[in-house]
């Protein structure tokens, strides 16, 4: 079998799992999976492919559920255009923030980001709309194009998974797209890219935008599944997770953010009840954990080990 | 009663003095953050959290060994020194060859340690410590009352950041440090201990955090949570004036103390935002910081 139809087929089992997950597992938990991991992979994209460590991505998942919520709640739009419209905010958002934090490097870059995305929180946690410490509830889901009914959980789930599904094609295809390979040449050396001719920072500023355009999308459909936007989708708490899931599953891989969301959801949802404040102890320690020893991710590891395994057959 | 701009000049002195108290915490946190980060190229994102274990450093030795004010003020920055340099030993050191994002993201992990044992120990409520005795009270200074204990937070402060930049610029020590940071190789060539002067720049980084906890702790309440929010708005500060020069750090800290005060008056709904603005104001004209040198 050829590695492009092993490739294949490994989507299409990928894809039968996720089509078969909700008959087996609760399906709003596997929507919350889906929108973290849709999440991660947006994060990814920055801090996996161009090499920005943005800390302030809650800023746009918290605004697209914001903007959203409020659009379908009190505007009236349809399900569709409430996810379009927060999706649109937060690009714009990335947008202001990418033309800003651009402007500083490295270290300062996510300092940028964490500090304008703690500027964001405050602006919700004052402004009128949103709620405050209540957060926006009671958000209908509507319906499908005005046929499917989105408020049955099995409905919603397939719909979620379709946008996923829909999301993670674009970034798989950007990251294999001419525009992704310029933005692998930026991370792995900025100067060289720039000498060759190459506008470094509009290519950052775009794929910051997509970033956090997808990041909004996957706000906006969580805020869709719980039926609120509240505070806590908007903290540097959760900026810190995005970055905590990339790094467990493999930042620079396709599949490393889908699997670290996967275990840090689970893991939370396992442990909330039952250690409570000490979930936070527990994330910091998986976070140092793999900052000291384990830096390539589950996915990185995976990989390294199965070629090895290829260089030790042909060896 | 007396106006300045329409506001009472009790109020506008009081805010101004709420301000510069705010500001002392500013600079002796971007101080340390741009010490540590000379000489370890690490932003140490653990920074509030160091902070908030001084403080509670402090309330712990009163509640349980009894021990006073004045001791904690030298004992718990101490302590929060030796774990920091028990943390660089253990853990920092093996991150200095790689990407400088490593360093942040290890104390960040750190800095959710801390934070959750403390809240697993102690609920996310304040715990109070009171004003010790010879601090307590207020200075009438004609036209407005000054609390001592604010005035001793800004003149402990301030003396501290005098200190260290007193110390990393005028003496030997400080020269060797200098050294260290421009260029670690040629520092260790000519027979000075290299990673002992890194393990000891991080601890006394730390130790500053866990001085600033104490400073704090009788003037706000105790609590997990204290230095989380703070080491944002710390960090930028720290944009803002860039890590370049120790005094810049400083008077940057202390600047925008002030204008947040000075906020709270003329317009109180901005002032939890107004130093990100700035910082945006700041990144648009001078992207390389106030007094930053890289871009």
């Amino acid at each position: 079998m050829s590695r492009s139809a092993f490739g294949l087929f490994g989507y299409l089992a990928l894809l039968a799992l996720g089509l078969a997950a909700p008959f087996f597992i609760y399906p709003v938990l596997v929507m919350k999976i889906l929108c973290f991991a849709l999440f991660a992979c947006a994060f990814n994209l920055l801090l996996g492919y161009t090499g920005l460590l943005s800390f302030g991505h809650a800023a746009f998942f918290g605004t697209a559920g914001y903007v959203a919520g409020h659009a379908i709640k009190v505007w009236g739009f349809p399900t569709e255009l409430g996810l379009v419209a927060g999706t649109a905010a937060s690009a714009l958002l990335g947008w202001i923030f990418g033309s800003l934090a651009i402007r500083r490097q490295g270290i300062y870059f996510a300092m940028v980001t964490l500090a304008l995305a703690q500027m964001m929180f405050f602006l919700f946690l004052q402004a009128p709309f949103t709620g405050g410490e209540d957060g926006l509830q009671g958000v209908p889901r509507g319906t499908l194009l005005g046929v499917v009914d989105l408020s049955q959980d099995i409905n919603l789930y397939y719909f979620v998974l379709a946008i996923f599904v829909f999301a993670f094609w674009l970034i798989h295809r950007a990251i294999h797209s001419p525009f992704g390979q310029i933005l692998k040449a930026i991370r792995e050396n900025e100067a060289r890219a720039l000498s060759l001719g190459y506008d470094v920072a509009k290519y950052k500023l775009l794929a910051f935008v997509l970033s956090a355009a997808l990041a909004g999308l996957a706000g906006a459909t969580k805020m869709l599944v719980f039926k609120f936007a509240t505070l806590t989708d908007a903290h540097w708490h959760l900026s810190g997770e995005v970055v905590l899931m990339t790094i467990l599953g493999g930042m620079g891989t396709v599949f490393g953010p889908v699997v670290g969301a996967t275990v840090i959801v689970a893991l939370q949802n396992e442990l909330a009840d039952k250690v409570g404040s000490l979930v936070t102890v527990i994330m910091g320690t998986i976070f140092v954990i793999c900052v000291l020893l384990f830096r390539r991710g589950i996915v990185g590891e995976i990989m390294a080990l199965y070629k090895r395994m290829l260089g030790a057959k042909a060896g | 009663m007396t106006e300045i701009f329409g506001i009472p000049t009790q109020a506008l002195m009081g805010q101004l003095m709420l301000g510069l108290v705010n500001g002392s915490f500013y600079a002796m946190l971007s101080l340390g953050l741009a010490v540590i980060f000379g000489m370890l190229n690490i932003i140490n994102f653990a920074h509030g959290a160091l902070y908030m274990m001084g403080g509670f450093l402090a309330w712990m030795g009163l509640e349980y060994l009894g021990i006073n004010y004045w001791l904690a003020l030298l004992l718990a920055p101490l302590a929060v020194g030796v774990f920091g340099m028990l943390v660089e030993r253990s853990m920092l050191q093996w991150l200095y060859k790689l990407d400088h994002l490593y360093g942040l993201l290890l104390t960040f992990g750190l800095a959710l340690i801390l934070e959750g044992l403390f809240t697993n120990a102690y609920g996310v409520s304040g715990q109070p410590y009171s004003i010790p005795e010879e601090l307590s009270g207020a200075f009438n200074l004609g036209f407005m009352y000054l609390p001592k204990y604010r005035a001793w937070i800004i003149v402990a402060s301030l003396s501290v950041c005098f200190a260290t930049w007193f110390m990393i610029e005028k003496t030997r020590l400080g020269a060797y440090l200098r050294a260290a940071t421009e260029n670690p190789k040629l520092t260790q060539a000519f027979g000075i201990n290299v990673p002992l002067m890194v393990m000891l720049t991080y601890g006394f980084g730390t130790a500053l955090a866990g001085f600033a906890g104490v400073l704090a702790a009788p003037a706000i309440q105790v609590s997990p949570l204290m230095g989380s929010h703070l080491i944002i708005v710390v960090f930028a500060v720290v944009v803002i004036g860039g890590m370049g020069s120790i005094l810049g750090s400083i008077l940057t800290g202390l600047g925008l103390g002030v204008i947040e005060g000075l906020t709270k008056v003329f317009y109180p709904e901005a002032s939890a935002t107004v130093v990100f603005l700035i910082m945006v104001i700041v990144l648009m004209i001078r992207p390389a910081g106030l007094f930053g040198k890289e871009p």
